[in-house]
């Protein structure tokens, strides 16, 4: 028992490593994994949308996007963007890697996400289009305001899920060499369990990981429970939007 | 539900349409005169719903025309069209993530281009002529599909169009539910809107149409007044028709 202790619970180690955890590797996996979330849901609905189009041109590179991104290892594309385009492109983007992590991790991101919001906008009824259609909206006012909304809202589980693999792959991008400042929550717990031989820093960082997915999965089964049970809402102000939208909806066209 | 409606004729002229190798409609024209009542009947698959689909151009057809007030608009801008053209599904398609009050308000809005407040006012206006004004505030979902249905009209009729297509509006409400939809029918009839109904409910198209039309394999078999079609009709196909029915 002193053994595992010793092995994974040193506080020594643990206590040594907590400030940069706290102060410089929560930071850093939060700004990580939050802007290429961002950056990644963006882009993932332009790709849905791209591989919904009746256009073989926009449907065809969102395809074979997707296929790429989603086929490689991730610490492959982080390598080869984070180095490669740090290399090609240092007048314009300068030598630092950490935005190229996070266009790395971001076009990862993407292609999954782009794949998600597809089987959310395909699940939505026919009619619905054809409705709003029939109205008089255009394809492009039907899709915003009408299928992306509902389709969005049903794979919100579903986006949760990736944002929690994007938490955990932001770790990846130790790979590129980062400035002691820039260091995320793996790579701090690494280097000192690397300097002392001592695993604790490493469980210390686990920890500062699930206290960010944890709370997320649990979000996951929340969000399928309303979506399941069907909330009894109330919209009483018209125009109003739902705090379940992702999609800006009612601003179009007002 | 007093106000005064300006409804069109529509014309189709000679319109085909074929899904792969199968074709659906061989060549249809079919005249309803402003403020008219058409109804068409049929057995399943002889084309009717798509013939109404070609009215607004949910459907395009692959040859032919189509008149609104006597000019063409089979190239013109679909969305304009469809402002003029009303429809109402048999599934409702009432848009689910929305208040039944924002079902109304959201196509005033992004198509009409008015204000909140003024949408909300037709919006409330066109819920309590369907007698639904309190449910405003309400998901389609916690509503009947008769009260659904009801919505759709409401919505429909909130653009203002000159004319109304209704596809077996009342063939999946449960049967106690039908008579109020078909009522509100019966009184857009009355005010003088163009209708064109594809229906199986053979007392609405009986007492309510002007005519009828008998669709049968994609072609426009027998029309008339409803009594010379139900009482006398002169082709075989719509004599076995109206006996499997009636």
């Amino acid at each position: 028992m002193d053994d595992f202790v010793n092995t994974f619970l040193d506080w020594d180690y643990i206590s040594q490593v907590l400030p940069d955890l706290l102060k410089t590797g929560l930071l850093n996996t939060l700004i990580l994994s939050v802007s290429s979330a961002l950056i990644g849901t963006v882009l993932g609905m332009v790709l849905a949308v791209m591989g919904l189009s009746t256009k073989w041109w926009l449907r065809w590179p969102a395809r074979v996007y997707t296929d790429i991104f989603r086929g490689l290892p991730a610490i492959l594309t982080i390598l080869l963007i984070g180095q490669g385009l740090g290399t090609l492109a240092r007048d314009v983007v300068g030598t630092n890697p950490y935005p190229m992590g996070i266009l790395a991790l971001s076009l990862i991101a993407a292609a999954y996400i782009g794949e998600i919001f597809r089987s959310g906008i395909q699940s939505v009824d026919k009619g619905q289009l054809e409705a709003s259609r029939a109205l008089g909206m255009s394809y492009t006012k039907s899709m915003l305001l009408v299928i992306i909304p509902q389709g969005v809202r049903r794979v919100l589980p579903a986006l949760v899920n990736q944002f929690i693999a994007l938490v955990k792959d932001s770790s990846l991008v130790y790979v590129l060499g980062l400035l002691s400042g820039q260091r995320e929550l793996f790579r701090i717990g690494q280097d000192l369990a690397a300097n002392t031989g001592n695993l604790s820093p490493l469980v210390a960082a686990g920890v500062f990981f699930l206290v960010i997915t944890v709370p997320l999965t649990h979000l996951v089964n929340y969000i399928d429970k309303k979506l399941r049970t069907g909330r009894k809402v109330r919209a009483d102000e018209p125009g109003d939007g739902d705090e379940l939208d992702l999609v800006a909806s009612g601003k179009v066209g007002s | 539900m007093t106000t005064a409606v300006r409804s069109s004729s529509v014309e189709l002229r000679d319109i085909h349409v074929s899904f792969g190798t199968l074709e659906v409609l061989r060549g249809v024209d079919l005249r309803v005169e402003s403020g008219k009542t058409t109804c068409i009947i049929g057995p399943s698959g002889s084309g009717k719903s798509t013939l109404l689909r070609c009215v607004n151009r949910l459907q395009e057809p692959d040859s032919g025309d189509l008149l609104l007030d006597g000019e063409s608009v089979i190239k013109a801008d679909p969305d304009a069209l469809r402002q003029r053209v009303g429809m109402v599904f048999q599934h409702f398609n009432l848009f689910g993530h929305r208040s039944v009050l924002d079902n109304i308000v959201l196509p005033l809005r992004s198509v009409k281009k008015l204000s909140k407040e003024e949408a909300s006012a037709i919006a409330r206006a066109r819920l309590s002529d369907v007698g639904l004004a309190d449910k405003a505030p309400y998901r389609p979902s916690a509503l009947s599909g008769g009260q659904q249905q009801r919505v759709a009209i409401a919505r429909a009729l909130a653009m203002d169009p000159e004319v109304m297509l209704f596809d077996e509006a009342t063939s999946a409400l449960d049967p106690e539910l039908v008579k109020g939809v078909l009522n509100l029918m019966a009184g857009l009839a009355s005010r003088g809107l163009t209708l064109i109904v594809v229906t199986h409910e053979m007392g609405f198209a009986r007492s309510v149409a002007d005519e009828v039309a008998f669709m049968d394999a994609g072609r426009i078999v027998e029309q008339g007044p409803p009594a010379q079609l139900f009482d006398e009709p002169e082709s075989p196909r719509l004599q076995r028709f109206l006996s499997q029915v009636l």
